[in-house]
């Protein structure tokens, strides 16, 4: 049999791309998936370790190897329903989880060649049992009789909704903007997670028996309190996210053309500005951009500028290539796509025109010092070493903080010393009945990480909702 | 969950709502606001609530047509829904009992500074409402006005009602005649240059002046900062922050710059808007 000859190449198979030629010109997904044949080559390269070092690296621990020899053996549809024991968004996480640091760092494969691409394996996993949907949904345990008001619809809250709703709970997803989704919404770009899939995944949660609130902002058209009180709720799961925008304070922030990451990939991914006029939200489309920061998020929203048509597009970042936080994928990306990265620079002032709009970015060239906190060389600037880029569209995508809204309203919500939720290690607040995990928790960081936040809360709230005398 | 129960023509382009949303009229409050789509393809625009009935579980929205957004709001209509329909937002109105209070409403501003005047009449004040209108046509609410004043002023540009003039001249006088500093506080709402001038109206008087801003927003929630304006040097969201401020602290040139930022495409849209939807979009912006 075919699948049972090992693939002894140290080589992964390659995933055909869109040519960035092309792709500039379109919001169509990058990478464009694995053949069944190729999904089967590469997945015979596993090397079905006895104790799978891959699974410990999986902030959710799916069962890779079982699933991954599946897709040896031709079996997608099982494959599939493999990975959905342990994570309910795989077509999400194929996509955007950052494997090299996780699943497939672990991997022998890795030590003398390239680790298996379980990544991309999941994503076709995921693909497949899109386009070849099974009939039967997966067994829910008999009901509960509680109910669980899950605040917020990113990847931390549909994790909770998708293990609470499989034993048995009553859930109801909170989502503040019009559609479902979050950051997986907002905040990452059409051409690296097409919102289809984040759509269908909802949609799948749905027809489990997820009832979902959009347009409902908690702490302000409900309040917490009210959940338990009025709405009926047993138990409240906070996850929503580290939607706080962070500014510099630097001159010229607020001129016209200087946008928040926030703002602008909002307005590009979910209010579809990139497609104006046939949606309704416009876009400021620089011809020559300027991105301050060096994250995944800088990467996404230098790509959409590339996209929107700009011929230049700068990313500024102070530090030096090595302490970039964006993966290695997205930045190779961008690079190929002709992003310009201008390292050990940060931008000290913006300059504006007769009208307040932005036309020059003046920087500040930086070495790196000592370690910092985070263990960074930490910028310095050089004396004297300034220079000005000339822009009509600027993006300052530095970070994120949390969010106000709810903890504001929410008394005796215990936070931490930067303003995100304190919790223990399941997600306990200083709450009664109230759970919190992703970025609200955390600060910015990934989602499959606040997926495996959702997945240790939701097993404690259903110890807490069933088994428990209530205690806290 | 957003029903539109009443529809009204208050003056040419500006339109007057009843829309069911029992969870929204439960907690709103004078000062707060909404944020409004018309459809899935619709832009996120921030109305303030101009008034709500907690019991009949309504709130009441008045807007004017300035673009292809707000036309499609228009075409709305009785027994319609909103697409979405999202609040309250921001904070309520600071209300501070005082003796006199001065109501200043510019255009379509009338419609938010009519809660906040009753807000402040039930609480004691005298409340004395300088409502503006470029023409009389274009005056709405003077009758619901007047009931919660004490004194009810009006001014149009033109002279066709009221006295000839702005609304910063009979503010002024306002001022000039309270020697005995009864004005404990202004509160200007209308569009940007009408509140910058009031501000500086009211600024050599030392006068707390408060204005409501209605800036350029996405999500309504402190997600975007889009709508931020720099108080003193700060930047303040008007969504999470606001809407209201001290018109004194703030950087209006800066505000009516940013409001410029989207020009060319919100006219480019409502050209596009209609061509593809003729007479009646037209009428409706005549």
């Amino acid at each position: 049999m075919m699948h049972d000859v090992r693939n002894r190449s140290t080589a992964r198979v390659p995933m055909p791309e869109q040519d960035p030629a092309v792709r500039i010109h379109n919001f169509q997904e990058v990478p464009l998936g694995y053949t069944p044949e190729q999904a089967q080559e590469e997945a015979r390269r596993c090397l079905r370790c006895k104790r799978p070092l891959c699974v410990l690296g999986c902030p959710v621990g799916i069962d890779i190897p079982a699933f991954v020899a599946l897709v040896a053996e031709g079996k997608f549809a099982e494959a599939a329903r493999k990975i959905k024991e342990t994570n309910c968004l795989p077509a999400v996480c194929g996509r955007v989880c950052p494997q090299e640091t996780q699943c497939e760092q672990r991997c022998v494969l890795g030590k003398k060649g390239e680790p298996a691409a379980i990544g991309r394996l999941e994503r076709f996993v995921a693909d497949f049992e899109r386009q070849h949907p099974a009939a039967d949904l997966p067994p829910k345990a008999p009901p509960t009789g509680k109910r669980v008001a899950v605040v917020g619809s990113g990847p931390a809250g549909l994790t909770v909704a998708g293990d609470l709703i499989l034993l048995g709970h009553e859930v109801t997803i909170f989502e503040a903007f019009h559609k479902p989704g979050g950051v997986l919404m907002y905040g990452i770009p059409e051409f690296r997670l097409p919102k289809a899939i984040v759509e269908e995944e909802v949609q799948y949660l749905c027809r489990l028996g997820v009832r979902l609130e959009l347009n409902q902002v908690i702490g302000k058209s409900i309040t917490l309190d009210e959940l338990f009180e009025q709405e009926g709720y047993h138990a409240v799961f906070l996850g929503v996210g580290a939607g706080l925008p962070v500014f510099m304070g630097i001159p010229g922030e607020n001129l016209g053309g200087v946008y928040s990451a926030n703002e602008y990939l909002t307005r590009s991914n979910l209010m579809r500005a990139y497609a104006f006029p046939e949606y309704d939200t416009p876009i400021v489309r620089g011809r020559r951009v300027c991105v301050a920061g060096g994250g995944n998020v800088a990467m996404d929203a230098a790509r959409t500028a590339r996209r929107l048509g700009a011929e230049e597009v700068v990313v500024l970042y102070r530090r030096s290539r090595e302490e970039m936080p964006a993966r290695a994928e997205e930045i190779h990306h961008a690079e190929q796509e002709g992003v310009i990265f201008r390292l050990l620079c940060a931008p000290v002032e913006y300059l504006g025109d007769a009208n307040r709009r932005v036309q020059a970015v003046r920087c500040q060239e930086m070495e790196l010092g000592e370690p910092d906190a985070s263990g960074r060389r930490r910028p310095v600037p050089k004396p004297g070493a300034l220079f000005t880029l000339p822009c009509d569209l600027v993006i300052v995508a530095i970070g994120s903080g949390p969010n106000p809204i709810l903890t504001r309203n929410t008394p005796g919500l215990k936070l931490n010393a930067r303003g995100y939720i304190a919790t223990t290690e399941t997600g306990r607040t200083s709450r009664r009945g109230v759970w919190a995990g992703g970025d609200i928790v955390t600060g910015s960081a990934t989602v499959i990480l606040a997926m495996g936040a959702g997945k240790t809360a939701a097993r404690d709230m259903h110890a807490w909702l069933t088994q428990g005398d209530g205690s806290w | 969950m957003s029903r539109i129960l009443e529809k009204r023509e208050l003056a040419p382009r500006i339109f007057e709502y009843l829309v069911a949303a029992p969870r929204i009229a439960r907690k709103a409050q004078p000062g707060h606001f909404v944020i409004v789509m018309a459809d899935e393809r619709g832009e996120r625009i921030p109305l303030t609530i101009a008034d709500f009935d907690r019991s009949a579980g309504t709130i009441t929205l008045v807007m004017m047509v300035v673009g292809t957004s707000t036309l499609k709001l228009a075409r709305l209509g009785a027994g319609d829904e909103f697409y979405a329909l999202i609040g309250p937002l921001g904070h309520p109105s600071h209300l501070e009992p005082c003796h006199t209070v001065l109501m200043v409403a510019g255009g379509v501003g009338a419609a938010p500074v009519f809660p906040i005047a009753r807000a402040f009449r039930d609480l004691g004040a005298r409340v004395v409402t300088i409502q503006g209108a470029r023409t009389r046509p274009l005056l709405f609410w003077t009758e619901k006005l007047a009931a919660v004043s004490h004194e009810h002023i009006v001014t149009t540009d033109d002279g066709s009602a009221g006295r000839h003039g702005l609304v910063t001249a009979p503010l002024a006088e306002w001022l000039q005649q309270d020697t005995q500093r009864h004005i404990g506080c202004v509160y200007a709402i209308g569009p940007a240059v009408m509140m910058k001038a009031c501000c500086e109206v009211t600024r050599p008087f030392g006068v707390k002046t408060v204005v409501s801003l209605n800036t350029v927003m996405v999500d309504g929630t402190g997600m975007c900062g889009g709508c931020r304006v720099n108080l003193q040097g700060q930047a303040r969201f008007t969504c999470s922050d606001g809407p209201e401020f001290d018109g004194h602290q703030i950087d209006w040139d800066e505000v009516l710059g940013r409001q410029k930022t989207y020009a060319r495409e919100e006219q480019c849209s409502l050209e596009r808007y209609l061509a593809q939807h003729g007479q009646a979009g037209l009428e409706a912006l005549a």
